[in-house]
């Protein structure tokens, strides 16, 4: 099991609650999207990707944005059992979306540009060490499922 | 790839013409002579790099990155066992020794940042240096990267938009593969 501090809980807790995740996962997918072109691949059915701008309009890397960053609210909720909280959608991500895992680790940096550019100051290198510890956490259960 | 018989016949080429002081110089100060190898930058890329590197603080951005380095991903620390008190964040963050080197290597990294058409020829010795005396992993280059992308992120905010950030990372991964060129 993944042993968390005290500082580590209540960063994590902490960033997430003051959160808004509509516009952090729009911004952080949008940025994937943008600086990986490749990842754009599995989004073949989202319209106009064609350019950084038809990216960060498009409504449906919004929304999906949002989905992430809530499917990622489960982890957060869920610190102490994030292997068996991501089970299933490992398997779907491996089997049904055939998704590299490597990407799982693009997004995190993506994600933790958005969050250090919301912070500020506030994104201390305490905080970043945590913050990117939990997406690893959470990147590695994602792909616990992979053969 | 083809560019070493490419290399072979402008040498010969430059010797039949006498101008060996190019051929020369090329050596001395390792810069390369083959164009086939070099990375394409769009003016609106090289205007936002212009942009980024003309609002940082050298001095303060250095050492914030390299002491992010230090305590987000602390078996850097192995490299800078003459740094002192490395103990935790507060002492990384307060060494003089960190501060001090976080500038050189930003120093070093304006060099690129100036000669955006021949980064690699502008850090063959750097690479050098870091493979055979400073024996770096040059895994670890691309974690100070990552860690200067942040600080700048949480000085820029909304300024650091996904296609700057693209052109960024663009020249992170220039300066890595530079830097890494003359490992073996």
């Amino acid at each position: 099991m993944v042993e968390w501090t005290d500082f580590e809980r209540a960063t994590i807790q902490d960033i997430f609650s003051k959160m808004d995740y509509e516009s952090v996962g729009h911004n952080a997918l949008a940025r994937c999207l943008v600086v990986y072109p490749w990842t754009q691949r599995y989004f073949g059915n989202f319209g106009n990707l064609y350019n950084a701008a038809a990216i960060m309009g498009n409504p449906k890397v919004a929304a999906h944005g949002a989905v992430v960053l809530h499917g990622l609210d489960r982890a957060v909720k869920n610190m102490d059992n994030i292997k068996a909280t991501y089970a299933e959608l490992s398997v779907l991500h491996s089997e049904k979306l055939h998704v590299d895992p490597d990407n799982f680790r693009l997004l995190a940096d993506c994600l933790t540009i958005v969050v250090a550019s919301r912070l500020g100051t506030g994104f201390t290198a305490d905080v970043q060490a945590a913050f990117q510890k939990f997406l690893a956490v959470v990147g590695s259960a994602l792909t616990k499922q992979y053969h | 790839m083809s560019g070493g018989g490419d290399k072979e016949g402008i040498k010969s080429a430059r010797a039949a013409n006498s101008d060996c002081s190019l051929i020369l110089e090329s050596l001395i100060v390792g810069k390369s002579t083959e164009a086939d190898s070099m990375v394409e930058w769009s003016d609106a890329e090289r205007s936002a790099i212009a942009a980024v590197w003309g609002k940082l603080n050298l001095d303060e951005v250095g050492p914030q990155a390299l002491g992010r380095v230090l305590i987000v991903y602390p078996w850097t620390q192995r490299y800078f066992g003459t740094f002192g008190d490395l103990s935790n964040a507060a002492a990384i963050l307060g060494n003089p020794k960190v501060a001090n080197h976080g500038k050189v290597v930003l120093g070093a990294l304006d060099k690129a940042v100036k000669n955006l058409d021949n980064i690699k020829g502008t850090y063959a010795n750097l690479s050098q240096l870091h493979c055979e005396k400073l024996n770096v992993d040059p895994d670890n280059f691309r974690l100070l990267a990552d860690c200067l992308t942040i600080v700048i992120a949480t000085k820029f905010g909304a300024a650091f938009p996904p296609q700057v950030q693209a052109t960024w990372q663009k020249l992170m991964a220039v300066v890595v593969a530079a830097l890494t060129s003359r490992y073996f």
